[in-house]
């Protein structure tokens, strides 16, 4: 079965590495934070310029002040600290972050990603994105292994406008967990119930297969 | 001491004029200068070019300008929660300049700083890149992009004294503090505006010499984008 975008954050979340600082972007990526192990601690950044992001809030207590990079109503954690765009985005690209999640709607075997434009289509701009992808020491993408059409989303090359150039590490979709190594597309796991088969029909690109093959853990 | 108020947002915003170039602080609708769009809304001002991260929602922030066609040009990052942005954008009538968000932060800074330019790896190898000039530092590739400035910046504080010194609450500061260096002329709205002296000087965000006009907003929105809450 393919895993729901709950689970791929939940297998995202067995990626953080304790007292580390760590971004992530909008959509599954934002998941990722409901299921950071007990065992591990990692501060939360977002761009707009917070570090110690804590949950959204309860009922009543929503602020038009405190806000994530999605726009969606916080809350701080005890230690958080905020700054402006700048000293945020030095803390991006001067290597502070260890580890930044991102969507893509492409990602091609040489790390590659796209996500921010479909010419003539739809044009909502990068954000942050391009800073994050040029800078973090590890960059994990969370997406559907297939588009709406079901078309791979893992290609050879980036038919899309990209967003970065061979910077994604691993990418952990509904059906798998692939790394992008010097050689290409690196199959290490499976999905629960998901056949190496499915995952090679799935993929417009070559895949190596792991020698130590596993199935996810959840 | 040299005294900034000005006693309405008419008085803050006179002087803007077709053609200009605007700066807006704010992230989604988060620190806008509320009540400084409502009012350029209204004026006959039209060929505006725009730098702000993003372009409001079709009915607030700077949705408005977008409405009544004021802007040609937007400098933004995402723009992605406006429909009739899209719209014009696709169809031609709005040019539109995408930059990433990091980079629209320190251009501005660069531009309230003396820094002509700087070098980023952010857009290196994508559409951003366009001509810009490439260099390798220590093995790795940048591209120049160049400081921005504006006619007029628009920021949004929570506190500020007559001397302009700003203050700001939450994650509403964002590119409020940068775009205030980067502004000819810059008019700061508050939401508390009180005497030279009260502000707590160790918490001052904005040094008031940024700032060449403020006042105190007359009513504040505050809309939320997108609200989100835990169930208890």
């Amino acid at each position: 079965m393919a895993l729901t975008k709950n689970e791929i954050a939940k297998r995202i979340a067995q990626e953080l590495v304790n007292n580390t600082y760590v971004n992530l972007g909008i959509g599954i990526p934002t998941l990722v934070a409901n299921h950071v192990p007990s065992d591990i601690n990692v501060e939360f950044q977002s761009e707009n310029g917070i570090l110690g992001m804590g949950p959204f809030p309860i009922e009543g207590k929503e602020d038009a002040d405190l806000i994530n990079a999605g726009k969606q109503t916080i809350t701080s954690l005890p230690g958080a600290v905020l700054f402006d765009s700048a000293v945020s985005f030095s803390m991006i690209r001067g290597n502070h972050i260890h580890l930044s999640v991102l969507g893509a709607m492409q990602v091609a075997e040489n790390g590659d990603i796209a996500n921010w434009k479909i010419p003539g289509k739809m044009v909502k701009g990068m954000g942050g994105a391009m800073d994050l992808v040029t800078s973090s020491n590890n960059i994990i993408v969370a997406m559907t292994h297939t588009n709406r059409q079901g078309q791979s989303k893992l290609l050879k090359r980036c038919t899309l406008p990209i967003t970065g150039v061979s910077c994604v590490k691993k990418i952990v979709t509904d059906l798998a967990v692939i790394e992008v190594t010097s050689k290409g597309f690196k199959l290490t796991e499976v999905a629960p119930g998901v056949s190496e088969d499915e995952i090679i029909n799935s993929t417009d690109a070559d895949l190596t297969i792991d020698k130590n093959l596993k199935t996810m853990v959840l | 001491m040299i005294n900034k108020t000005v006693a309405n947002v008419d008085e803050a915003i006179s002087g803007v004029d077709s053609n200009m170039v605007l700066m807006f602080g704010g992230f989604g609708l988060s620190g806008i200068a509320e009540n400084c769009i409502n009012a350029l809304s209204k004026k006959n001002i039209k060929n505006l070019t725009c730098i702000s991260n993003n372009a409001g929602v079709d009915d607030f922030g700077l949705g408005l300008l977008l409405k009544k066609r004021q802007i040609k040009k937007m400098i933004s990052s995402y723009v992605g929660e406006n429909d009739e942005f899209e719209r014009q954008m696709l169809s031609g009538e709005l040019e539109v300049e995408l930059i990433p968000q990091g980079t629209l932060a320190e251009r501005c800074r660069a531009g309230g700083a003396g820094i002509p330019a700087f070098f980023t790896p952010a857009g290196y190898g994508t559409e951003v890149q366009g001509k810009k000039e490439v260099r390798v530092f220590n093995k790795k590739k940048y591209i120049m992009e160049h400081a921005l400035n504006a006619d007029f910046a628009f920021v949004k504080a929570w506190k500020g004294d007559t001397l302009g010194n700003l203050i700001y609450k939450g994650t509403a500061r964002n590119f409020n503090p940068l775009m205030a260096m980067a502004g000819k002329i810059t008019v700061a709205e508050v939401e508390h505006l009180v005497p030279a002296g009260e502000l707590d000087l160790n918490q001052i965000h904005t040094p008031g010499i940024f700032v060449q006009r403020i006042f105190k907003g007359s009513f504040y929105e505050k809309r939320i984008e997108n609200r989100t809450i835990t169930k208890a």
